[in-house]
């Protein structure tokens, strides 16, 4: 009676176990898709593209990859958008632990308004500051260099990455740093020798997380470089989208180009970037 | 005693709060009063001065037809992404929390399109729905049916709400799965001794542990549902067709930007921010997700 009850049992849990894998892994083919299909036909020539774009190529050519470098320059675009988000990403990284440092270590009058205002920051989106701050960079000439998209980018994460590195700093006990006070290191001593070594994992998790974000952001760039040659990535590639539109095989291999190194560096920082991505929601 | 001076705070401190009041408070300032004016051209220029006309351009914005549907759309893109990719995130977490292995490996891979640029995601869409020889009408013609436009003014909100939806469910997936790992298991076995079912389980011991993280999944779901931009800029560019794919941060920047109506812009971005705050405000009101159970 026990016996085939448990067998019973058993067979349920299979079943279950086989559809919750088939589903699970049904999600998991819809998300790779379009990533191989893209990259499968970024090697066809675009009549092939139009006709027969599930199977592979009949003949593996590069020419779509020629004309993305040479016709639309995608290295140069590659240069623009590391030196912006580059900057963005370091900038960040050291203005939001230097607040983060004085908001968990010092007290001082006006501090509760100062919290306010870095909280209260989170909720301006860039529809509603983008006008005043593209006028004044036309009106001082930055337009179309990287220092018009790298300022308010570095101001719109800024506020974000310091609540993340509050909750770090707010953890890390006091004693060492009264420790070094002890032996006579002054706070910048602290801060540099201390600190920062001790936070280094929630400073990369804020990093990758302004990279990324500015990397992909298309707004800012959009409005603020107009010139061609200094095209950022995802500029470049909208550009391509509205133009060559017809060109299948080039929109195939210049998505290819743009997702390639990040999936390089996803396959090997993917737990820091999952991290750092979601850090912001966990911590409220 | 090491932090009782205070004059390391200016250097620590001031070089941000500069940054965040030039970018951030003091453009949003200027935004506000810019769209109380009628602006022709972006830098004051003499014979061509600004003149001040109260709320007209909110006057305008209750009578736009464009305008309504931007933000037709934009409500529905919020209720969109609360149900569907919060709803299939939930779905997919709670089926991984059940198995013993491979959590890591869907949490990789779900999570992938998010490290994606919204742009290139738009063009493997835009690939994908072209009338003539895009792989969805290939893929109708494999089965022997007519091609299909497939952004068609009826068809085309729906065919830009799918990778916005899609692209995003991979996020919501690990933050509910964490919520759901911190779940202590003596509560699951109490419920199976007490004869709970696995779907028992799910209703009263998973979904009411969960309610705070279900509160921030919503809210950032609706803002980021706000926040919308790039994915319908590339698939269909200017509301194309016909205004019909306009979101408030796509119909803000054609308004400004391409039509040069820069005062009407700015209105629609200050309206944006304050139905942001509004919603957020509702969403918190309504799930409560501090108050005790």
């Amino acid at each position: 009676m026990k016996s085939s009850g448990d067998a019973k049992e058993h067979k349920r849990f299979s079943i279950r176990k086989t559809v919750t894998y088939l589903i699970l892994a049904l999600w998991a083919v819809t998300t790779i898709f379009p990533f191989v299909w893209v990259i499968n036909n970024s090697f066809k020539p675009s009549a092939e593209v139009v006709n027969t774009s599930f199977s592979l190529p009949k003949k593996f050519i590069l020419t779509n990859y020629v004309n993305a470098f040479g016709k639309q320059d995608i290295l140069e675009s590659y240069k623009n958008s590391l030196v912006i988000s580059g900057t963005v990403m370091i900038a960040v990284m050291f203005l939001a632990t230097m607040m983060a440092f004085a908001m968990t270590r010092y007290r001082f009058r006006g501090k509760a308004i100062v919290n306010a205002i870095i909280l209260s920051s989170l909720m301006i989106p860039a529809f509603s500051t983008i006008v005043p701050v593209f006028k004044k960079m036309a009106q001082f000439g930055l337009l179309n260099l990287p220092v018009s998209v790298i300022l308010p980018q570095v101001a719109g994460n800024l506020s974000f990455a310091t609540v993340v590195m509050m909750g770090f700093l707010r953890g890390i006990p006091l004693e060492m740093e009264e420790a070094a006070y002890m032996e006579g290191a002054d706070v910048f001593k602290v801060f540099t020798r201390i600190i920062m070594p001790l936070s280094r994992p929630s400073m990369a998790t804020v990093a990758i997380f302004c990279f990324l974000w500015s990397y992909n952001d298309l707004f800012t760039q959009l409005i603020m470089i107009r010139r061609r040659s200094g095209f950022p990535i995802s500029v470049l590639l909208n550009e391509i989208s509205s133009r060559y539109g017809t060109d299948y095989g080039l929109m195939a291999s210049s998505v290819t180009l743009i997702i390639v190194p990040v999936l390089i560096i996803y396959a090997f920082l993917q737990k820091y970037i999952i991290k750092g991505l979601t850090a912001g929601a966990l911590k409220g | 005693m090491l932090y009782k001076k205070k004059f390391p705070l200016v250097i620590f401190l001031i070089p941000g709060l500069i940054l965040i009041f030039l970018f951030l408070y003091w453009p949003f300032i200027e935004n506000i009063k810019n769209s109380f004016y009628d602006i022709t051209n972006f830098v004051k220029m003499p014979g061509k001065e600004w003149t001040f006309i109260g709320v007209e351009n909110y006057k305008k914005l209750l009578t736009d037809s464009k305008l309504r549907i931007a933000f037709a759309n934009s409500i529905k893109m919020m209720g969109l992404a609360v149900v569907f990719q919060v709803g299939i995130a939930l779905g997919l977490a709670i089926f991984v929390s059940w198995l013993r292995r491979g959590e890591n490996f869907f949490r990789t891979i779900y999570f992938f399109p998010i490290v994606i640029s919204a742009t290139a995601i738009g063009l493997i869409f835009k690939l994908f729905y072209n009338y003539s020889g895009g792989m969805l009408n290939q893929f109708l013609e494999v089965i022997g049916k007519d091609p299909v436009n497939w952004l068609a003014p009826g068809r085309a909100f729906t065919m830009i709400a799918i990778p916005i939806i899609w692209s995003y469910v991979g996020f919501y997936f690990v933050i509910l799965l964490t919520g759901l790992n911190a779940i202590p298991e003596e509560l699951y076995e109490a419920a199976k001794v007490d004869g709970c079912s696995k779907v028992k389980q799910v209703l009263y011991v998973t979904l009411p542990m969960m309610r705070g993280v279900f509160c921030t999944c919503i809210i950032l779901a609706v803002t980021g549902a706000l926040k919308v931009f790039d994915l319908p800029w590339v698939i269909a560019p200017k509301g194309a067709p016909q205004g019909r794919t306009h979101f408030l941060g796509t119909l803000m920047y054609e308004q400004t930007f391409t039509i040069g109506n820069v005062d009407y812009g700015s209105a629609i971005g200050f309206v944006i921010v304050i139905f942001g705050l509004l919603v957020s405000l509702a969403v918190n009101e309504l799930l409560k997700p501090d108050a005790n159970l």
